[in-house]
C-alpha cells in the first residue's frame, strides 16, 4: 500500500473570522431557551418533565413509575407466607458486605416455637444507611432468600442514630415475600 | 442658605433613591436572572423554590414567586458564613480589596442619567445624581479603579493562583481599557458631547445611534450623512460591547477567576461577605457597563420612535411624572442587555490567554482606530470637496489594507527545519 498524505483541511475565511460561530452559538442557545419554556426540550415527554426544560420537580413529582425492574433501592428483610422471618441468621450477609454496613446478633429459636426446628433467628438485625453502598450482594449471597433490595431510596434522618435501620423496620420495609424458598414448610 | 440645603437633601435623595433602591436591587436581580436563564438555555428548571415560607406560620402554601427570594437567601447566608482571613496575607491591603472592587462600580452610577427631568411643585429635577460635563471620562476614570481592588486581591491573598488570576486581570483590563476609550471617540465625535443626560436627549430627538429611524418626532428614513455613519457606529458598539466584557471580567474573557486553571482566581482565598463583595462588584460593573452601552448607543432612557415629548408631557396638575416612566424603559432596557450579557456567558467558551491578548491588542485597538478616522470622513463630508473625500478614503483603505497585511505576517510561524 502505497502511503496516502492527506492534507490538513485549511479553515476558510468564514471559519477564521469566528464570528459566524458566535452567532450559530447564540441561535443554539436561544433554541434550547425557547424550547424548554415551551415544553418542548427533547426528550422532556420520555422524562416526564414538569414544563420547564427536562427536570422533573422531587417532592410534587417521583419517578416512581419510571424505575426499573433491577433497581437497587434500600435493603430490607422479608417474612414467608405464613408469617415466619426467613432470615436464619447465617452471617453471610454481613461478611460479604463491602462497607460493613450489617450487624447481626443471632439467637436460638426456643423448642416450643413452631418453627423450632429452623434453630436460628436473628435477635438484631441491623444496617447502618450511611454505610450502605446498595451493591446489593447481601441479597445475592442470601441462601434463603431472606434479604432484598426494595425500591425505597427516600432514606433520612435527623441524627446518625435514624439512619440504622433495626429488624422491625427492615421487616417493615420488606412485607411478605411468597415463594422461593419451600424446604421449611410442612407440606413439603 | 436654605437653597444650599435644599440642593444637598434632593442630591442625597438621588444617591439614595438611584444607588441604594434602583442599581443596587439590579444586582440580585441579575445574579437570579443569571441562574434562571442559564438553567433555561440548559433544559434545567433553576431556583424556584425559596420564597416567603408561609406553611411555618401556618398557612396551607407557601409563597415561591419563582424563586425570587433565592439572591437574598445567597446573601443572608454569606454574611453568617465564617469570615475567615488566613494567617500569611497582607491584612490591610487584604481588607481594602474587595470594597476597592465595589466602590467604583458604584460611584460611576452617579454619571448614568436615569430619566427625564421630573417636575414638581414648579421645580425641575434632573434624574442623575451628578450632571457632569465630561461623563464617560469620568466613568473610564473610575471604573478603571477597579483593577487595583483585582490585583490586590490577588498579591495580598499570598497564594498562587490569586496572584496569576490578579495578574492576568492587570494586563487584561489595562489592554482593553485602550480599546473602550478609542472606541466610542466616533460616538462623541457624532454627538461633539460629554454630557451623557445630552446624549440621550439628543438620541431622544433624532433617533437612536444604532436605530436612527426618527426625526423630531415623525418617523422616516435618516438622511445619507447619518445612514453612512450606522457603520462605524456599529463597529463602535461592537468593540464597546465586547471590551465592557473584558472589563466586567465576563465570561469569554473571564480568565482572573478562571476556575478550570486558578481554582477561584483572585477570590480563591477570600470567604464570608468578603468574597461576596467581589460577587457584587462584577455584577455591578456588569450592570453599569450595559448602562453605559445603552444610554451610548441604545438611546438611554428613550423610547424612542418619537413618542418621548409626549411621555415627557405628562402630568397630574404640576408633577410631570414623565421622568419616571422613562426611568421604567431605562430599567427594562438595562435588564435586556443583562440578559444577553448572561446569553453570552452560556453560549461562547473561555478565550485563551494569548488570544485574548491578540483580540485586544492587535485587532480591537487598530479597529477602534481606523474607526475613528471612518468617522472623521463621514462626518466631515459635507464641508469636503469630492476629491478630498476620495484621497481620504483611498487612504483610509490602503491604511487598512497595510495593517491586515502587518497582522497576517506578524502572525506567520517560522518554518519547522525538517519537513
Amino acid at each position: 500500500m502505497a502511503v496516502i498524505k492527506v492534507q490538513r483541511p485549511k479553515l476558510n475565511f468564514g471559519e477564521k473570522i469566528y464570528f459566524g460561530a458566535l452567532i450559530k452559538g447564540f441561535c443554539l442557545t436561544m433554541k434550547h431557551a425557547i424550547k424548554s419554556l415551551l415544553h418542548k426540550s427533547a426528550g422532556a415527554d420520555s422524562l416526564a418533565s414538569s414544563g420547564l426544560g427536562v427536570t422533573m420537580q422531587f417532592p410534587e413529582q417521583r419517578w416512581d413509575d419510571h424505575l426499573p425492574e433491577y433497581y437497587r433501592g434500600a435493603p430490607a428483610l422479608v417474612t414467608d407466607e405464613q408469617g415466619r422471618e426467613r432470615c436464619v441468621s447465617c452471617q453471610l450477609c454481613e461478611f460479604i458486605c463491602p462497607p460493613k454496613a450489617i450487624r447481626i446478633v443471632p439467637s436460638e429459636i426456643p423448642s416450643d416455637d413452631p418453627w423450632a426446628k429452623v434453630e436460628k433467628r436473628p435477635k438484631e438485625f441491623d444496617i447502618d444507611m450511611i454505610r450502605c453502598i446498595y451493591c446489593g450482594m447481601c441479597e445475592e449471597v442470601c441462601p434463603e432468600q431472606a434479604i432484598f433490595l426494595r425500591k425505597d431510596y427516600l432514606i433520612t434522618g435527623l441524627k446518625r442514630a435514624d439512619m440504622v435501620h433495626d429488624k422491625k423496620k427492615l421487616y417493615e420495609i420488606g412485607g411478605v415475600r411468597t415463594g422461593l424458598v419451600n424446604k421449611w414448610n410442612e407440606l413439603k | 442658605m436654605p437653597d444650599l440645603l435644599f440642593q444637598l437633601a434632593i442630591i442625597v435623595v438621588k444617591i439614595v433613591v438611584l444607588t441604594f433602591c434602583v442599581v443596587l436591587p439590579l444586582v440580585p436581580i441579575s445574579v437570579y436572572f443569571e441562574r434562571r436563564f442559564c438553567a433555561v438555555i440548559q433544559d434545567r428548571v433553576g431556583p424556584n423554590r425559596t420564597g416567603i415560607p408561609l406553611t411555618l406560620l401556618g398557612f396551607k402554601k407557601d409563597f415561591h414567586f419563582f424563586g425570587l427570594i433565592q439572591p437574598m437567601a445567597d446573601g443572608v447566608k454569606l454574611f453568617l458564613k465564617e469570615d475567615f482571613t488566613p494567617n500569611y496575607v497582607r491584612k490591610a491591603f487584604y481588607w481594602l480589596a474587595p470594597a476597592l472592587t465595589v466602590a467604583p462600580a458604584l460611584i460611576t452610577v452617579c454619571v448614568v442619567p436615569f430619566g427625564s427631568p421630573i417636575t414638581l411643585f414648579g421645580h425641575t429635577e434632573k434624574l442623575v445624581i451628578a450632571d457632569l460635563d465630561v461623563g464617560p471620562l469620568f466613568v473610564f476614570a473610575v471604573s478603571s479603579l477597579t483593577v487595583y481592588g483585582i490585583t490586590l486581591a490577588g498579591w495580598s491573598s499570598n497564594s498562587k493562583y490569586p496572584f496569576i488570576g490578579g495578574v492576568r486581570s492587570t494586563a487584561q483590563m489595562i489592554s482593553y481599557e485602550i480599546a473602550l476609550g478609542l472606541s466610542i471617540i466616533p460616538v462623541l465625535m457624532y454627538f461633539g458631547e460629554l454630557n451623557l443626560g445630552r446624549i440621550v436627549q439628543h438620541q431622544a430627538d433624532h433617533g437612536w445611534l444604532l436605530l436612527p429611524l426618527w426625526q423630531n418626532g415623525t418617523l422616516g428614513l435618516p438622511d445619507v450623512q447619518t445612514a453612512l455613519f450606522w457603520i462605524p457606529a456599529f463597529i463602535a458598539f461592537l468593540i464597546f460591547t465586547i471590551s465592557i466584557f473584558a472589563e466586567t471580567n465576563r465570561m469569554p474573557f473571564d480568565l482572573p477567576e478562571c476556575e478550570t486553571e486558578l481554582v477561584g482566581g483572585y477570590h480563591t482565598e477570600y470567604s464570608s461577605m468578603k468574597f461576596a463583595l467581589f460577587f457584587m462588584g462584577e455584577y455591578a460593573a456588569m450592570v453599569i457597563g450595559s448602562a453605559l452601552i445603552v444610554t451610548l448607543f441604545l438611546g438611554g432612557w428613550s423610547l424612542g420612535f418619537g413618542l418621548d415629548p409626549l411621555i415627557a408631557k405628562l402630568h397630574i396638575g404640576g408633577f410631570h411624572f414623565g421622568g419616571l416612566i422613562h426611568l421604567g424603559i431605562f430599567v427594562a432596557k438595562l435588564l435586556a442587555f443583562i440578559l444577553f450579557f448572561i446569553l453570552v456567558r452560556w453560549t461562547v467558551p473561555r478565550f485563551r490567554y494569548d488570544q485574548l491578548m491578540k483580540l485586544g491588542w492587535v485587532i480591537f485597538f487598530e479597529a477602534a482606530l481606523i474607526n475613528v478616522f471612518l468617522a472623521a470622513l463621514i462626518i466631515a463630508a459635507p464641508e469636503l470637496t469630492a476629491a478630498i473625500i476620495g484621497i481620504g478614503a483611498v487612504l483610509l483603505i490602503a491604511v487598512t489594507a497595510a495593517i491586515i497585511w502587518v497582522a497576517k505576517v506578524s502572525e506567520e510561524h517560522p518554518k519547522p527545519l525538517r519537513v
